[in-house]
């Protein structure tokens, strides 16, 4: 940490490391200095010219985000001579901005309409024609390009250089003729070409997914955490419960990544980013099911499914031995979920090492070195911490079981036609229909609860949406079928769920469930059998 | 339309042993009518011997005189189109945030013209629910939505009807009041 230092921001005097940048320093004491090309995960080139602000000394205004603190600086942000030179930096942002903000997707979260509102606010001394450049170019996977939005921050050209190292975007050509485009023969779809649509100050580049479906302030924002890999990405669920004409009924409309520096910094994966759309897709279970003698499925309310269920496991139990029912568990379950099927094998009688958490073949993909694990699974060491075993799979219970339970994962090809087969989700998978029950699970962006990413970060999941039709997290279910069971299951809520969950497990003593948006390490570190 | 509205409960009033035995609340309605008579008598008397007053009250031969209304008065909605034909509105979806009474649905598309970019899939309003504010004319940044004036003409036998999509806000398809027949209480053959 460098040595504090005493300089004057406004007239006030304030304290900051030396070497910050004046503009880093102002936002730690509630200054905002408008900017567009500075981005703390991308560097500050200086040339959007926009952190002017008067330096006492200096000559001409000064760029807060080239301007380090040192003893006895003195900074105005909002003396008219800064206020002046902001707003004429702005003017030349503007002077080629077509300001089509009725059809731009950027409107309302736009930096651009922000600043203009905040710092802007002048006559436009412009008479000439605007300039006009491509509009409407596919330029990637998921990403729209619009060359007269651009106003050449370069913060785009600067993620794929220096974040993917992929080099498919750059700046062309000089002043007002300068435009943002692809390389020849390239095209932006890289694994994390989405975030440059989150970096784009301006509607330069908007997402294809999201394009004009809803506009930025219909949406609700819900903090979350992304359950696409063991990486675990801090995200907030953007939902559009308001005008459900807008998405076509579709509740999640986007995800975009939320701050984490422990975690996933400003990015997040175009794999997690649009692996939202599950929640509102037509392989969603919305309610519990039996196969009947005939065949076909007869339907079940949420008590009626765990009253008979709990009856069907009670008979086998009995008459075959509990050590013959397995249960093959997705890992991002959260730890809740986990910790109430841990209860319900203890009540059956089943051993835990009959509980298969490890990532089948449907759950392993691609690896890299910025985010993305191996394991697509949120909970693989919160699994781990509880004592499940996370590496056998299901092979070594073959032959062995009578009854299969399977969650939230594909069904394993071995254990149809078993006397119990009990699937459990929120999408239909393969296999899914062959089980005999059909539980009807909430999907994660439903779910409240707690996970543990690869590192041994404990962070929390918030439920952004209601879950669909019946469907019910699975320690509601694992619950009730403990109930039915005739166990205690004192909890309605995630929240109680967890109280208990701390107070039992020692991998998890003294956690509290309102985590801190960062989220926590577990107390005695990550769990040797999540390395795997 | 996919929008849901919540209904309020109210509570409906008992009808009491006063209203049971009918005879006095046929009375006290004699006394309205009766209180209504005397006082417009009294009116229309006092103007036409030129003693001034207020003016009573006059029955409006409605539909075949027609409705006095003011003259900047707002009615239905218009939506304009641009020279080529094709419609204004941009689907900026202002006038459906601004909208006090959310009775405008808008969907939006991409619009083959790339000048245009986006554009309208539906626009429906619902002129059941609108309260004429003209708050959306306000916020059109394209001038594609107005309202006329003096057009309180747009009956529907369901609430369906007065849902009305952009052919009918455009004009293509006509919404022609339908004329109000009086229902004949002894029936065609009688009269």
């Amino acid at each position: 940490m460098a040595k504090l230092v005493k300089f004057k921001l406004n007239g006030k005097d304030v304290e900051a490391p030396e070497g910050q940048l004046v503009i880093d320093a102002a936002k730690d004491q509630g200054v905002e200095v408008p900017h567009y090309c500075y981005h703390p995960g991308l560097g500050n080139p200086g040339v959007c010219r926009l952190c002017v602000c008067e330096v006492a000394g200096a000559p001409k205004p000064q760029m807060t985000c080239r301007t380090a603190v040192k003893e006895g600086l003195d900074v105005k942000t909002d003396s008219p001579v800064a206020k002046r030179a902001q707003a004429s930096s702005l003017e030349f942002h503007l002077a080629n901005h077509p300001l089509d903000c009725p059809v731009c997707d950027q409107a309302g979260e736009c930096h651009l309409q922000d600043y203009y509102q905040r710092f802007g606010l002048y006559k436009s001394t412009v008479r000439e024609d605007k300039r006009h450049k491509e509009k409407r170019k596919d330029i990637g996977t998921w990403v729209m390009l619009d060359q007269e939005r651009c106003i050449q921050c370069t913060r785009c050209t600067r993620f794929v250089d220096n974040v993917t190292k992929t080099h498919e975007l750059a700046v062309f050509g000089r002043g007002d003729r300068s435009v943002l485009d692809l390389y020849p023969g390239m095209r932006l779809d890289n694994p994390y070409s989405g975030n440059v649509v989150d970096i784009c100050p301006v509607g330069a580049l908007t997402d294809k997914d999201f394009r004009f479906s809803v506009r930025a302030w219909y949406l609700d924002r819900t903090p979350s955490v992304c359950t696409g890999c063991a990486r675990g990405c801090s995200v907030e669920v953007h939902t559009n419960t308001k005008r459900p004409w807008h998405t076509g009924g579709r509740r999640v409309a986007r995800l975009k990544p939320r701050y984490n520096p422990e975690v996933n910094g400003w990015w997040m994966c175009d794999e997690g980013r649009y692996g939202y759309k599950s929640a509102d897709a037509k392989t969603r279970v919305k309610g519990s099911s039996v196969l009947g003698t005939d065949g076909q499925p007869a339907q079940l309310t949420p008590a009626d499914a765990a009253a008979r269920v709990a009856k069907e496991l009670r008979e086998l139990c009995a008459d075959n031995g509990p050590e013959g029912l397995a249960f093959l568990v997705s890992a991002s379950l959260t730890n809740e979920d986990l910790f109430a099927l841990k209860a319900l094998m203890k009540r059956l009688g089943v051993p835990l090492s009959n509980a298969v958490l490890a990532p089948g073949a449907d759950q392993l993909g691609e690896e890299d070195a910025l985010l993305r694990r191996k394991e697509k699974v949120a909970n693989l060491s919160g699994a781990a911490a509880l004592g499940f075993g996370v590496t056998k799979g299901p092979e070594a219970l073959k032959g062995k079981v009578w009854g299969a339970w399977t969650v939230g994962r594909a069904g394993h090809g071995s254990w149809i036609g078993l006397p119990f087969t009990l699937w459990q989700g929120a999408n239909a998978v393969r296999g899914s229909d062959t089980a005999r029950w059909v539980l009807a699970g909430a999907h994660w962006t439903e779910t409240d609860g707690t996970v543990v990413n690869f590192s041994g970060r404990v962070q929390r999941l918030r439920a952004a949406v209601p879950p669909l039709g019946e469907s019910a997290p699975a320690w509601a279910w694992f619950g009730s079928v403990l109930r039915a069971l005739g166990g205690a299951f004192p909890h309605d809520d995630a929240g109680s769920v967890f109280a208990a969950l701390s107070a039992a497990e020692p991998a998890f003593a003294g956690l509290k469930f309102e985590l801190p948006k960062d989220g926590v390490l577990l107390p005695k570190g990550r769990p040797e059998a999540a390395t795997a | 339309m996919n929008a849901k509205h919540t209904v309020a409960k109210v509570r409906r009033p008992e009808v009491r042993f006063q209203e049971q035995i009918y005879l006095i609340e046929v009375w006290k309605g004699l006394v309205i009518t009766t209180r209504h008579l005397l006082v417009n008598l009294y009116r229309h008397l006092s103007v036409a011997l030129g003693r001034g007053g207020p003016a009573g009250s006059v029955t409006t031969q409605y539909p075949d005189d027609p409705q006095v209304t003011a003259k900047r008065s707002r009615t239905r909605h218009r939506l304009l189109k641009r020279e080529d034909g094709t419609p204004r509105c941009v689907a900026c979806m202002l006038c459906e945030t601004v909208c006090p009474a959310k009775c405008i649905y808008i969907q939006a598309e991409e619009s083959p013209d790339v000048m245009v970019e986006k554009r309208a899939k539906t626009f429906k309003i619902d002129l059941g629910m609108c309260v004429f504010c003209g708050y959306c004319v306000e916020a059109c940044p394209e001038d594609a939505i107005r309202m006329d004036t003096q057009f309180i003409a747009f009956p529907g036998m369901t609430r369906k009807d007065l849902i009305w999509d952009m052919p009918e806000l455009m004009g293509d398809v006509k919404k022609d009041p339908k004329p109000v027949k009086a229902v004949d209480p002894l029936g065609p053959a009688a009269s």
